[in-house]
């Protein structure tokens, strides 16, 4: 259950920027999860709850936007999109691909007060 | 001894916020001790003025964990210390391959270890009966390390300049992927006693991984295991990851690896006196 961890990664960095973006509390905070990335939304969601409890962040809503994984296939010259990191090409089967999205996990922005 | 939080204490496990079953000391405050923040000048609530707005973010969410890596790689360079991230699943001969590995290598150059567990000391004790310095971690219900908490294990374990520091993680296919600890190299160890899928079933960890050792080859007579489906699995998890196939018990096969750590060590000595 690594999420536990990214949670108390998004945590820090929530209560690091509240001295330098000037707020107290956070309403909301917006993830971009790849799908070829480690975390799991619904773990997130479900970590992010316990891990806020009684910091600048408790009660915060979590919006996750979920990326597809893409992958660039060097043989056939088109952009696809993937589910898992060793997937074929879905148009001519070659493998490996090279990931173009979908494998980074950011905290995009909070709405804060 | 962590330059990054400057906490300097040794308590790696306050980070990892496990409240509820680690106070063997006596007072009892509650949770998150460090982590007052929310009090500071944001506190002072001005009636009236409140009112959300949107702060621009972008950050990566491993930002804090690889700060600390990045400090934890900062002083194995600036020391000349290799350092090798263990990982596997739970069982398949880390700490056997790791004794076997200290006692190989015969004192050739210092060896120290950061050995990481959920609970119990025992592999760290496995490993000081060789002779070599031994910190345990304990994560609790922590499923890998953290850089942070290596970072202090650093301070207390204080490897020797141009020595070998092994980072035994957790025994977990999972969780200890993402989280950079500052090492040198991620080396998983996936014994032929498991599938030939594992490589496709985690990907992340073989993915992140520059060597696999395929390890307990000995048994290899008794089993069902495809050793070319699985190295197959691995090579189109990860194109670049180097193989071995040894068995820790019977040392087939240890000589390639001794071999490896030796040509890692002397790159990690480049450009040192």
């Amino acid at each position: 259950m690594h999420e536990m961890s990214l949670c108390e990664g998004i945590i820090e960095i929530a209560e690091e920027q509240a001295s330098i973006q000037n707020y107290s509390s956070v309403k909301s905070i917006r993830l971009e999860i790849g799908g070829l990335s480690c975390a799991e939304p619904e773990a997130m969601r479900f970590a992010f709850d316990a891990v806020a409890k009684g910091t600048i962040a408790d009660g915060a809503r979590l919006d996750i936007d979920q990326i597809p994984g893409q992958g660039w296939c060097t043989a056939c010259e088109n952009e696809v999109e993937i589910g898992q990191r060793y997937d074929a090409c879905p148009l001519c089967e070659h493998y490996p691909l090279e990931i173009r999205a979908g494998d980074a996990m950011r905290i995009k922005d909070m709405e804060v007060e | 001894m962590c330059t990054v939080c400057g906490c300097g204490e040794n308590e790696t496990h306050e980070h990892t916020h496990d409240h509820g079953h680690h106070h063997h000391d006596h007072h009892e405050h509650s949770h998150s001790h460090s982590h007052d923040y929310s009090k500071g000048e944001a506190g002072v609530h001005v009636a009236g003025l409140s009112q959300a707005r949107l702060v621009s973010i972008e950050q990566d969410i491993l930002a804090k964990n690889n700060g600390y890596a990045a400090a934890n790689r900062r002083y194995f360079s600036e020391h000349a210390i290799l350092t090798l991230n263990l990982v596997s699943s739970p069982g398949a001969g880390k700490t056997t391959l790791l004794t076997k590995t200290i006692e190989a290598l015969n004192g050739a150059f210092p060896i120290s270890v950061i050995e990481g567990d959920q609970q119990t000391a025992n592999d760290a004790e496995r490993i000081r009966a060789t002779g070599v310095k031994a910190v345990q971690i304990n994560t609790g219900k922590g499923c890998h390390l953290v850089g942070h908490m290596v970072g202090h294990a650093i301070g207390d374990l204080t490897p020797q300049d141009k020595s070998l520091l092994f980072i035994e993680n957790v025994g977990n296919l999972v969780c200890p992927a993402a989280f950079d600890l500052g090492e040198a190299h991620k080396v998983v160890i996936l014994s032929v006693t498991e599938g030939e899928d594992k490589p496709l079933k985690y990907p992340d960890m073989f993915h992140a991984a520059d060597l696999m050792i395929l390890n307990k080859t000995d048994l290899l007579p008794y089993l069902d295991f495809d050793v070319k489906a699985c190295i197959d699995n691995a090579r189109r998890v990860n194109p670049g990851i180097k193989i071995l196939q040894l068995s820790a018990t019977s040392a087939e096969g240890m000589e390639s690896w001794l071999g490896w750590i030796r040509a890692a060590r002397d790159l990690s000595l480049i450009g040192t006196d």
